[in-house]
């Protein structure tokens, strides 16, 4: 055997190694509790935020407006101004929720007093975090900031975290692939659409719900607000990814993508004979359909940790099964959602059995993503995503699909080659 | 009339070729492979053509494409 070949086979043993630990996860939620505890490394001026590194001078608009908005919301400064120059004076210390076995949607702030969605990866024996999601409108994942935003981050942290997880705890928690399979069934890709999940999860907790706040109209007001929210689930399709691929973060070898993020500023893709480290490149604009009064002039660069869904196999891969998205986020018919899941199997390296798409014969949604594929193909990993107004404090304007820059991958490969003593 | 010994001999015989008749006489059977344009031309002209999207790999970058093949099996 070649050196070459060795490598080569070294790289097929190491993924079929990253194959079977995503495909034999199993991601439990069991808990919510503040982020302190889920997270002892958090600190008092601490913000994490989406995406990979970044610093406060290079933030986008609506990054800019949640870090002064969750700076306020802790405490830390008694005005969005104050917080502003703080952060200028650099006393935050500003890192990625990715490092510290976290996810969050857009900004992707996470401090240490917002209760965090706790789950278990039985297989794995870790645990990923995730706050809880906003609800619709103007909230901070967009970059929203005003005292409405704030209060309802209060709400989150002083009653429905608290209840969510009294009542998780009441239980056996909630295992997430079946749900996640029955969701795709249901017209669900977990990233633009979650409304079958979102309302199999209600019907799932509502009962220890019910057990556990004693108040019927503190029950009622939390009951609705999950039910109100068709992304609700959103953010446990993300914890949940992170769970299943934080244990594949560490296979010598494997050209197998682990994560794939984006602060606003750059995306980023971890790849998992590559450890921690991150290759970046500029974020793309993505393409879509804007709310009335706004347009592509006003939409901010791609953002957010919810990139991890794609990372597993659904979002954007997993288009073929909500049709309805292809619609909504302006990119084709709705027969045509299945050419996206279709050319996404072109840089992967296996379909997942448990989660299968009714629409293509039952196939599984392609996963595994192969950064020599991608390299090899020129094809890039499709996103599905929200669109943020580009000055702070406004919101979200729209939807749309995004592509994974290339130039991440193709920096990737140069490592792995590097790492392997390839030339 | 020609005699046996006016023709070529040996390995040199020609023999007589088949003559591909219908590639000239029905229409054109048309795969066209890599740049769009091509088959979007013939498309407008009435052609059917099969198009395969192809392109080299990594995109023609020669040290990218050095890398994957040593990166392979």
């Amino acid at each position: 055997m070649t050196t070459s070949e060795k490598v080569g086979s070294n790289i097929r043993e190491a993924n079929a190694e990253a194959i079977r630990r995503i495909l034999e996860a199993e991601p439990v939620l069991i808990d919510v509790v503040p982020a302190s505890e889920a997270i002892p490394a958090l600190q008092e001026g601490m913000i994490l935020h989406a995406g990979p590194p970044i610093d406060w001078g290079n933030m986008c608009g609506p990054m800019r407006g949640a870090v002064a908005g969750i700076a306020v919301f802790e405490g830390w400064a008694t005005d969005l101004a104050e917080a502003e120059r703080l952060a200028e004076s650099g006393a935050f210390r500003l890192n990625p929720n990715h490092d510290y076995g976290a996810v969050g949607p857009m900004t992707g702030m996470t401090t240490l007093s917002q209760p965090v969605l706790v789950v278990e990866n039985r297989a794995g024996g870790n645990h990923a975090f995730c706050t809880i999601n906003e609800g619709l409108g103007k909230v901070m994942r967009f970059g929203g900031n005003d005292a409405s935003v704030l209060k309802r981050l209060g709400w989150l942290r002083d009653s429905l975290g608290p209840a969510l997880g009294a009542a998780l705890r009441a239980g056996k928690g909630i295992e997430l692939k079946p749900l996640v399979a029955r969701g795709l069934t249901m017209g669900d890709e977990m990233h633009q659409r979650n409304l079958g999940c979102s309302s199999l999860l209600l019907r799932t907790l509502a009962p220890d719900l019910a057990r556990t706040v004693d108040d019927r109209t503190a029950l009622a007001e939390m009951l609705s607000f999950i039910g109100s929210n068709d992304q609700f689930f959103l953010n446990l399709a993300m914890v949940m990814g992170k769970a299943i691929m934080d244990p594949v973060c560490d296979i010598e070898s494997s050209s197998v993508v682990t994560a794939m993020s984006r602060n606003g500023t750059d995306f980023g893709i971890r790849v998992s004979g590559l450890g921690d480290e991150w290759f970046t490149a500029p974020v793309e604009m993505p393409v879509g359909l804007y709310f009335p009064g706004f347009s592509a002039d006003d939409a901010n660069p791609d953002m957010g940790d919810s990139t991890i869904v794609e990372t597993i196999g659904l979002g954007g891969f997993a288009m073929a099964a909500a049709p309805a998205v292809a619609g909504f986020v302006g990119v084709g018919t709705p027969s045509s959602a299945a050419d996206f899941t279709r050319t996404m199997g072109e840089i992967t390296l296996t379909q997942n059995p448990e989660w299968t798409i009714p629409a293509l014969d039952y196939q599984g949604v392609p996963t595994g993503i192969d950064i020599r594929l991608v390299v090899e193909t020129g094809i890039t990993p499709t996103i599905n995503t929200g669109i943020a107004h580009r000055k702070p404090g406004i919101g979200q304007v729209g939807a749309g699909v995004v592509r994974a820059p290339l130039a991440c991958f193709e920096l990737a490969l140069k490592a792995l080659a590097t790492r392997l003593g390839v030339r | 009339m020609n005699k046996a010994s006016d023709q070529p001999k040996g390995d040199a015989q020609i023999k007589e070729k088949p003559v591909p008749q219908s590639l000239l006489n029905g229409p054109p059977q048309v795969i066209n492979l890599g740049l769009a344009s091509f088959a979007d031309e013939l498309t407008k002209q009435g052609t059917a053509v099969v198009h395969v999207d192809w392109s080299p790999p990594a995109r023609g970058d020669v040290e990218l494409a050095n890398l994957l093949s040593k990166l392979s099996e």
